[in-house]
């Protein structure tokens, strides 16, 4: 007879949907990294000087640095960074999507991203990352004709140098650690968004990520700046062919807000998780931070992180501005052999500051789940807020949940707040569901959405949408 | 043949060496019938409603149960929710995050589903629940709310009684429906279920309860004493009164005896 437990085991076999590989030709760097292929990166992006030298710079230091594994709950071997290709583009960027390889659109296709005008129904404009270069950018001329500037970050690097030395490396250091810094002396492309005074950027913009080609790591990087009460909404979504070695992401996302000034930044994140045993999957390091630069300005960050073998990434907020936000909404699942160490930094400088973070952690399978949260409000900070709420969830016996708050308040008319929770699914919730006639499958599904529904609710309804089937598909086979 | 056809059911808490509750339960309901189960705390009624409504924490050791001409015990429990069998709980369950009216939403679709009937679309939903409301006075913001989440003792009831009327059950097992409620919510819920049974006369209902109270407002047709794990006796409504009146003691020792003859029969000394 089952138990409650063994049938919570069952429900997650579905095959990872986006595991197909697209056969390009490509133009990719010598395997390894060393100085040379720093330099025919910056190369081959015809980058001006001041770049290649930030890039050394990088990479010179990265040489200094060491691969973490003692503070993070997570264990992988140790990475060969020779045996990775640091650049490979599908072929040279093109003007309009006309001339984009009809078969990278197929895949974006079969991916359901709107590429194409059809864009124009969902209203979303998107910039697509195909293994390292940026592909195409939709909606290019109606950004512009608000002074919206969104593109790839290469082409930024070459039309706007002004604005991209003056941001780049402003909230993540070229030294900020291991996988940044890396990343700085590598990174290939990614995406830029500038909005300027005032304006209020009147559709989603959204960046899809995809590793095609075999044995290469994905370095992109992205900046965003919004100007004096300027609004953006960004979404950014992530999925890799299915590969028995393991890839390397090792982004660098930075934010920028002044004064009066809003980003919400939501991520999708589902690559290749790795197959049941572990084999395989994306290791997702990745180093994401805004700066509330201005008074009240705002940075929402919401993620759904379901793929990955490892995912490890911090998105915080440096809030400098007085009576500046912070808030980061979280779900992060492991299932099968995953593993996540997630969580924020809040950084509390200007006066009257507020933070939220809400994370929810679900283990199935074998999967461990950390979530590692900074709250840290210096003395200046006076009268600043935090909120923590912090839930795990548990789905069978041989998974793990962990939680590692760090609060530091330097002044005494601050308050920090933190709450953590560590429930099971009940076999009682589930057999209460089952006498409605509702199959244990869709029962799990109702729970763990139910679970996450803080989270949702921050997410642009379409994207909402996507992240409840993704834990549904991610979570296929674990009970049962 | 009766709609609920129950003999000689045995079960067992499943685990290893789990403890034996029901011991030879025999039972026939009629389509339209409404029967009471009273007994003390721990004589198994409750036992009884989730091993029909199939949960799996306890092990049907011998004896069948047939529904509808159907082998009931060879259905899982989400099966047997969609051939029509509703189980009212004593304690309903919170689903955190999950609105009441998303949650019926799934429950009446999955039955439709299986019954090949279309699913509902959100408006034809509303207004199945508009109307469920209207005959059971049930406030609009329940819908809106976590399923029981934050629900006072007298909601929970309500809710599954409002669930029981969405779902429209051709048998509902009511496990102590009455516990916790004071009079006036007593009465209301008793209201809802009499308003139910009016509304389908072929609907049969099994209500559980320890006290006489809830059968002065749910008129049963028979009455069962159930003593640790069996039916001692049956009867019509005056049952229920004498029960109140004498108490369980005296159904007891008859149980007892039944036990003794039982154990005599096996060549086993009781006690």
């Amino acid at each position: 007879m089952p138990t409650a437990n063994q049938e919570i085991q069952k429900v997650a076999d579905r095959e990872y949907q986006w595991g197909f590989v697209t056969d390009i030709d490509a133009d990719a760097a010598p395997m390894g990294l060393n100085e040379e292929i720093v330099r025919f990166i910056s190369h081959k992006k015809s980058e001006p000087d001041w770049m290649l030298q930030w890039r050394l710079k990088a990479y010179r230091h990265w040489l200094t640095m060491e691969e973490p594994h003692n503070w993070p709950n997570i264990t992988y071997p140790k990475i060969d960074y020779q045996n990775s290709v640091y650049y490979s583009a599908p072929k040279p960027k093109k003007q309009s999507l006309d001339e984009v390889d009809p078969q990278l659109l197929a895949t974006y296709e079969k991916l359901g991203i709107p590429l194409e005008e059809r864009a124009i129904l969902a209203g979303v404009a998107v910039d697509a990352v195909f293994d390292s270069v940026s592909v195409a950018t939709t909606f290019k001329e109606k950004l512009s004709s608000l002074g919206i500037i969104f593109c790839s970050f290469g082409e930024a690097v070459r039309e706007h140098p002004e604005l991209v030395q003056k941001y780049m490396g402003s909230v993540v250091p070229y030294s900020d650690n291991y996988f940044a810094t890396l990343n700085s002396a590598v990174f290939t492309d990614g995406s830029f968004v500038y909005i300027p005074k005032g304006v209020r950027c009147p559709m989603e913009l959204s960046t899809y990520f995809r590793i095609n080609a075999r044995n290469t790591g994905q370095f992109e990087r992205t900046l965003l700046i919004a100007d004096e009460g300027a609004y953006v909404s960004y979404l950014e979504g992530c999925t890799a062919p299915m590969r028995d070695e393991n890839q390397l992401h090792a982004a660098v996302v930075e934010l920028v807000t002044m004064d009066k000034a809003t980003i919400k930044y939501s991520t999708v994140q589902n690559w290749y998780p790795g197959d049941k045993e572990g084999k395989g999957g994306i290791y997702n390091f990745v180093t994401k931070r805004g700066a509330c630069r201005g008074v009240e300005s705002k940075i929402t960050w919401t993620q759904v992180e379901t793929g990955s073998a490892i995912t490890w990434k911090y998105p915080g907020c440096i809030l400098q501005g007085d009576r500046s936000i912070g808030e980061f909404y979280s779900v992060a699942l492991t299932n099968n052999r995953q593993q996540a160490d997630t969580g924020t930094k809040m950084i509390h400088i200007g006066k009257d500051t507020r933070s939220t973070i809400v994370s929810k952690g679900i283990s199935a399978g074998h999967g461990q789940n950390t979530y590692r949260g900074l709250v840290k409000i210096l003395k200046a900070a006076t009268n600043s807020r935090n909120y923590t709420q912090c839930d795990s969830l548990l789905l069978g016996e041989s998974c793990g949940a962990h939680t590692f708050p760090y609060i530091d308040v330097r002044n005494t008319s601050s308050r920090a707040e933190h709450e953590a929770s560590t429930s099971k699914i009940g076999e009682d919730q589930l057999f209460y569901c089952k006498t409605r006639g509702i199959s244990l499958e869709d029962s799990v599904n109702l729970i763990v959405n139910g679970f996450c529904k803080e989270v949702f609710r921050e997410l642009p309804m379409e994207f909402a949408v996507e992240a409840q089937k993704l834990l549904g598909v991610s979570l296929e086979g674990s009970v049962g | 043949m009766a709609m609920l056809e129950i003999s000689n059911l045995h079960a067992r808490v499943a685990v290893p060496g789990g403890k034996d509750i029901l011991k030879g339960v025999n039972l026939s309901v009629n389509a339209g019938e409404i029967h009471a189960i009273m007994g003390r705390n721990g004589s198994g009624k409750s036992t009884l409603c989730q091993v029909l409504a199939g949960r799996d924490t306890y092990e049907v050791t011998s004896g069948q149960v047939f529904y509808e001409g159907k082998e009931l015990l060879a259905l899982s429990a989400e099966e047997r929710a969609r051939e029509g069998i509703f189980l009212a709980f004593q304690y309903p369950v919170e689903i955190p995050g999950v609105s009441t009216a998303y949650f019926l939403k799934a429950a009446v679709n999955a039955c439709r589903k299986h019954r090949g009937q279309e699913e509902l679309d959100a408006m034809s939903f509303l207004k199945l629940i508009k109307e469920k409301q209207a005959m059971l006075e049930i406030d609009q913001s329940f819908m809106n709310r976590a399923v029981n989440e934050g629900f006072s003792g007298g909601e929970k009831k309500r809710n599954e009684v409002f669930q029981m009327a969405v779902m429209n059950p051709r048998l509902g097992l009511l496990d102590e429906t009455d516990s916790g409620l004071d009079i006036d919510a007593l009465k209301t819920v008793a209201g809802g279920v009499n308003k139910l049974h009016r509304q389908d006369q072929q609907r049969a209902l099994v209500v559980v309860t320890h006290y006489q109270r809830l059968l002065d407002y749910i008129v049963p047709d028979f009455v069962h004493v159930m003593i640790d794990g069996r039916i001692v006796e049956s009867g019509g409504k005056e049952l229920a009164l004498e029960l109140e009146s004498k108490g369980y003691g005296s159904f007891e020792e008859e149980g007892m005896i039944a036990r003794n003859a039982e154990a005599a029969a096996k060549g086993v000394q009781v006690r």
